[in-house]
């Protein structure tokens, strides 16, 4: 690991101007993929700005029936909260089903958003990787790919996005809250996230030296059941194969609203909107929801060795949906 | 060169197992190596240095957290709990008692963070803070039952390559009790 | 020989010795006493995976704060011969495999050496490479010997004729990759010369062998090298042979002239400390209508490297098991420009067992015989392959018992019909067998004039409980109480003794404990009224004599493995519900270390089963996964209450403790016993290991494409 320096600024303007005043430098909240990819030398940077006094670590309620969380809250504390646990279950079980407690602990909700891929190649700096060199290629589209994306891709990246919470952000609606040394702006969690296209080194939209503040969840529909459900290697403490975060509403038998994201798919957490599209509006049935899964899975690409995530993702999804249908079914009951 | 960039090392005070350690560290040092080779507290292991086994499992202001994660230097004036802080004297504490009695340990090189994980695990538990296997229809407020599942789910973080898992659940629900 | 009668004074289940040490972090391991003026070695290992290092730009690093030396082939201390090409560290400028250690920075702080061995610029000469195994690889042969000294080939009656003529005929193949140790600690070391020459702090599971080994290496007397291995933090066969960082930290140490401490990162263990081999077995079995088998055949292609030859011995077990008139076991073998493998937990047992006893369960089916039943009806009289009797063989008691245990009566033997929603579940058995093997030990024994005790072996204690047993079995032979004995392993300045592996580590230095206390109890017996000098009274003992006996017996451990498992049709991801295992090891001398011995293996089974993946990267050369994150092995999630339970079994043809070892034979079977209930669950033979959601999920019908 590089030397480096170290502040711990008090106020947010501060930290965003160190970080306009020093190119490469890097902000640090939780640490757990930060210093994680400085031990790997895939990332060296020269100046660290501790997040940790700043006064973003708030879940606070907002006057539109929403919940602001704060960019440096700990996963643990969004997980357990309250209003969270009784309101956005999708993000509570997001939460809890990625890393472990003690990574929890630590990890914060701006740190999980812009965490990096696990693709072994960006992690191993004696291989080529786009993502961490542009240009030196892509080893994994040929090489040892079964973890990586079947949505999405390009030439230059099979990356996964790693996250967990992301997803049911997504499914939510989230909006990222930045605030650079120009202002501050928002963005919605699907379009924060890139796919890799030709620049795989752009894992999202933030401009150098812009600070995640914080993400704001709309108030969920009324009626709306939500629920994630993930799929792994093993029975604990492992990133996804494929996972799906939902909030669904059911009226009268037929879908209304329909908020479907797929995880461990694809370079960003990715937003089923063919198969909203197909849902809405349409019968609560089992067929409905294999119609929904296969329309938005249509375009999967799969590599030689992770074809098994297309009906992964789409066997979750549809036993979600049906779950979930059920659920509001007997509810409305 | 700029003032803010000449510096790579600082001085921070961190407390503990209740006493101020003031020391002068490489801002890359970790917490698991300030403890390790600037305190002499070798009972926080190095497992995997990347925060995927465990072995580093200390309290940090109470809460369980990787030092192999933290830089030291972020952890400046705040508490930390190793093992070697669980002992009162002699006398241990009741979840390393019984991490004995019910040979919750093998090699032992994961069981430091074991137990650091398991006093931790207690207190979330009473606290009511939910785990990936706690139904989602038990809503928040009180503590959660520990059955063998929920403590299986909240010890995932701690890897124990000799298999002493099941002892290791038995230890922690005698300690619960 | 006698059986020793236990003293009835003497606990069963003795609290493991030195669990206070571990449970309050007092237990110091490898690179937890750092001496004064202690520099920090960090490794750089390969780029490429074939080739030669063309220059190494040392200068750059040189000029760096804190960095006191760059070691390469160019300037590393020349090495003696220790008849072990791994250990020909910085020797010469050859890379036979990635992930070779090619230089060894050395610095101030543990920090500065881990940047300066990142940022130093090495350039190579590379050669093409071949890292793919495959069973039929134009540069596959036969080895003379397969690891443990085991014959490659064995042949008895003649297996084709016979195979032809059954009238049920199995053949089939089964693959595993690698597999990776992974001990909790990673291996490490702290070394210093002083006058009194090399001591090191090494985590090994030998101190006498890595003492004997550096003597060699650095051409030294033995008496002038100590080697401590007090408490060592996990092995399963990766610390049985000297491992990389007691020799690099021991350069260091001469060349600086200062401590050298080394701990490798956990990415650098799966290409430095060897693994389990990848196998390709095609077992062939021809057997009677009723499951009697005639033919049995079980062909092994496993890899090395170029490094040195090490053939995983998987055929081995085949020539124990089984009834099987007409036989035929062979190995064949690759040197691949892979890391070198080794020792892992149960090495061709493990292996070989998995595809033994996957196909006695096909074979169960294919004949519609109960798997217990069809076991017990080819259980043989004499061990098939020596034609010796067994000196005991408890597997069919084994099997009763545990068929007994795990409610297996009545079980309907239909696949893919105990469904629950998306999930099916099934039950599985499988047999194990771990031999009993015994190393000549030395010991002391000490009686002091107080009363109490002190016995002193290079015994270590990997958390296999050797520092409670010992203790034990010195109490027994004593007569004494056991609090009045104290052991002390975990050096070479003690007593000479064999590591810690091949679950001989209780009748190696066991025995020799138990010689040299019995013969202290006579010296004490023989003149009763004395007093004891205040220097008190020392026995010495070796069991040169006894370890090198031959028994006109075959001698094994046996067990029997049960499993219950879920299959999760939409996600092809697999749990275990109930895992159960019953051993016939002789007699067990600590219950309660015993059964942790035992859990931990059957766990370690479960990870080979259904979590533990690892591949070969055919572009680079090794392996892809190299950490924690990404090789998964069992979590605490993934493991049920596993029962492990032994049958009585008092076999006189053993040792003075009456023990078989016990460190091994969890793992023996366990993936077997899942792999089958695996099948027994949804229908679905997949005969590659490990059994993860992208190889399960589209061989199962799932609900979502059901009609």
């Amino acid at each position: 690991m590089k030397p480096f320096a170290y502040v711990r600024p008090e106020r947010t303007e501060e930290a965003v101007a160190h970080l306009a005043a020093h190119p490469g430098a890097r902000f640090l909240a939780g640490g757990t993929n930060l210093v994680d990819l400085m031990k790997l030398g895939v990332t060296g940077p020269p100046l660290l700005v501790d997040l940790g006094a700043l006064p973003l670590d708030g879940v606070a309620e907002t006057p539109d029936g929403g919940l602001l969380v704060g960019a440096t809250a700990r996963n643990s504390d969004v997980a357990a909260h309250p209003v969270v646990r009784t309101r956005y279950p999708v993000l509570s079980q997001a939460l809890l089903a990625g890393a472990s407690p003690q990574l929890r602990n630590a990890a914060t909700t701006g740190g999980n958003l812009l965490q990096r891929t696990r693709c072994p190649y960006f992690q191993d700096t004696s291989t080529p990787c786009n993502k961490r060199v542009p240009g030196s290629g892509c080893p994994a589209r040929e090489g040892v790919h079964r973890d990586l994306a079947v949505l999405g891709h390009s030439a230059h990246c099979v990356a996964t996005h790693p996250s967990d919470m992301a997803v049911a952000l997504a499914a939510l609606d989230a909006e990222v809250r930045l605030r650079g040394a120009d202002g501050e702006r928002t963005v919605p969690v699907t379009a924060f996230h890139r796919l890799p296209g030709d620049r795989p080194d752009l894992d999202t939209v933030v401009a150098p030296g812009e600070l995640i503040t914080g993400v704001a969840l709309p108030a969920p529909p009324p009626g709306a059941l939500s629920a994630y459900r993930k799929a792994r290697d093993r029975a604990s403490y492992a990133f996804a194969l494929a996972s799906v975060a939902l909030v669904l509403t059911v009226e009268d038998g037929r879908v209304g609203h329909a908020a479907l994201a797929f995880g461990g798919l694809a370079h960003k957490p990715w937003r089923a909107r063919a198969a909203e599209e197909v849902l809405r509006g349409a019968p609560a049935t089992a067929e409905t929801f294999r119609r929904a899964a296969d329309a938005e899975l249509a375009a999967a690409e799969p590599l030689r060795d992770n074809g098994f995530k297309v009906p992964l993702a789409r066997n979750l999804a549809v036993g979600l949906l049906g779950d979930l249908a059920s659920r509001a079914t007997a509810a409305a009951a | 060169m700029d003032q803010t960039l000449s510096e790579r090392a600082s001085t921070v005070t961190l407390r503990v197992n209740g006493t101020d350690r003031s020391l002068t560290l490489d801002h890359r040092t970790t917490l698991l190596d300030a403890l390790r080779d600037h305190l002499d507290l070798t009972g926080t292991k190095k497992g995997c240095d990347h925060g995927q086994c465990g072995a580093c499992t200390v309290l940090l202001d109470g809460r369980r957290v990787n030092g192999c994660l933290l830089f030291a230097v972020a952890c400046a004036g705040r508490s930390v709990t190793t093992v070697e802080g669980l002992t009162d004297g002699e006398v241990l504490h009741p979840v390393q008692e019984a991490f004995v009695a019910r040979d919750a340990l093998q090699c032992g090189y994961c069981t430091p963070g074991q137990i650091c994980s398991a006093v931790a695990l207690l207190d979330e538990a009473a606290r009511g803070e939910p785990s990936h296997v706690t139904p989602p229809e038990r809503l928040p407020g009180g503590p959660v039952p520990l059955t063998p599942d929920e403590i299986r789910e909240r010890m995932s973080g701690n890897i124990c390559r000799c298999g002493a898992y099941p002892n290791i659940v038995a230890a922690i629900e005698e300690a619960a009790r | 020989m006698t059986r020793h009668e236990p003293a009835t004074a003497q606990p069963r289940a003795a609290v493991r010795r030195d669990a206070r040490q571990k449970v309050t972090g007092e237990a110091r391991y490898a690179v937890d006493r750092t001496p004064p003026g202690c520099l920090h070695a960090c490794p750089v290992p390969a780029a490429v995976a074939r080739g030669r290092v063309t220059a190494v730009h040392a200068d750059e690093i040189l000029r760096r704060p804190g960095v006191h030396a760059v070691l390469t082939h160019e300037n590393a201390p020349r090495l003696g011969d220790a008849d072990d090409p791994t250990l020909a560290l910085l020797q010469e400028d050859r890379v036979p495999h990635r992930g070779w250690f090619v230089a060894v920075v050395v610095a101030d702080t543990p920090e500065n050496a881990r940047a300066a061995a990142d940022a130093l610029r090495i350039d190579y000469a590379p050669s093409e490479h071949d890292v793919r195994l495959s069973a039929d690889h134009p540069r596959l042969y036969t080895p003379e010997k397969a690891n443990g000294g085991h014959p490659a080939v064995r042949e008895r009656g003649d297996f084709d004729t016979a195979f032809a003529a059954s009238p049920v005929r199995l053949d089939a193949t089964y693959t595993m990759g690698a597999l990776h140790n992974h001990p909790m600690e990673p291996h490490a070391a702290t070394a210093w010369w002083d006058d009194d020459g090399l001591t090191v702090y090494d985590s090994s599971q030998g101190a006498t062998t890595v003492r004997d080994v550096l003597a060699r290496l650095f051409r030294q007397p033995q008496q002038r090298i100590t080697v401590v291995s007090a408490y060592v933090g996990g092995g399963f066969g990766s610390k049985g042979t000297p491992r990389p960082p007691a020799v690099l930290a021991a350069m260091a140490a001469r060349h600086t002239g200062r401590p050298v401490r080394l701990a490798l990162p956990r990415r650098d263990l799966p290409a430095a400390v060897g693994h389990r081999a990848p196998t390709v077995q095609r077992v062939r079995i021809g057997a009677a209508a009723d499951g009697t088998i005639s033919a049995l055949a079980h062909d092994v292609v496993t890899q090395t490297s170029t490094v040195k030859e090490f053939v995983e011995q998987a055929a081995v077990p085949a020539r124990t098991m089984y009834t099987s008139p007409h036989s035929r076991t062979t190995h064949r073998v690759v040197a691949l420009d892979v890391p070198t493998p080794s020792w892992m937990r149960a090495p061709g047992e493990a292996s070989g067992m998995y595809a033994l006893e996957a196909a006695m369960d096909e074979l169960a089916e294919a004949v519609g015989v109960d798997p217990v039943e069809l076991r017990l009806r080819n259980e043989p009289d004499a061990e098939p392959d020596s034609g010796k009797p067994f000196s005991s063989r408890g597997l069919a008691e084994c099997l009763r018992d545990g068929a007994r245990r795990f409610g297996w009566a009545g079980r309907d033997p239909r696949p893919g019909v105990r469904r629950d929603g998306d999930v099916l579940s099934g039950t599985g058995v499988a047999a194990a067998t771990y031999p009993v093997l015994v190393s000549p030990s030395r010991a002391s024994a000490h009686a002091a004039p107080d009363g109490r005790f002190v016995v002193r072996v290079d015994a270590t204690d990997i958390g296999t409980g050797a520092r409670t047993v010992l203790a034990q079995i010195a109490a027994e032979a004593l007569g004494a109480p056991l609090d009045s004995v104290r052991v002390e392993l975990g050096s070479s300045r003690l007593p000479d003794a064999p590591v810690a592996g091949g679950s001989s580590g209780t009748a190696s230095w066991g025995w020799a404990v138990h010689k040299a206390c019995a013969a202290l109890r006579a010296t004490l017996a023989s003149d009763p009224g004395r007093t004891l000098p205040p220097e008190g009274v020392t026995v010495e003992a070796d069991t040169k004599e006894e370890a090198g006996r031959t028994y006109p017996y075959a001698r094994h451990a046996f067990g029997a493995h049960f499993a219950e498992v879920r299959v999760d049709t939409a996600t092809g991801e697999v749990r275990v519900g109930r895992l159960l295992g019953v051993y016939a090891v002789g007699r067990v001398l600590n219950a309660r270390t015993a059964r942790s011995q035992f859990i931990g293996g059957m766990t370690m089974g479960l990870g080979m089963a259904l979590t533990e993946h690892s591949t070969m990267d055919p572009s680079f050369g090794d392996f892809r996964e190299r950490d924690l994150a990404s090789y998964h092995v069992p979590v605490c999630a993934d493991v049920p209450d596993i029962e492990a339970h032994w049958v009585e079994e008092h076999d006189p043809h053993l040792n003075p403790m009456g023990s078989k070892g016990i460190g091994e034979i969890g793992i023996v079977g366990t993936a077997a016993a899942i792999a089958n209930a695996v099948h027994h669950a949804c229908g679905v033979r997949l005969r590659d290991l490990p059994l993860t959601p992208d190889r399960l999920l589209p061989l199962l019908t799932t609900r979502a494409s059901a009609p």
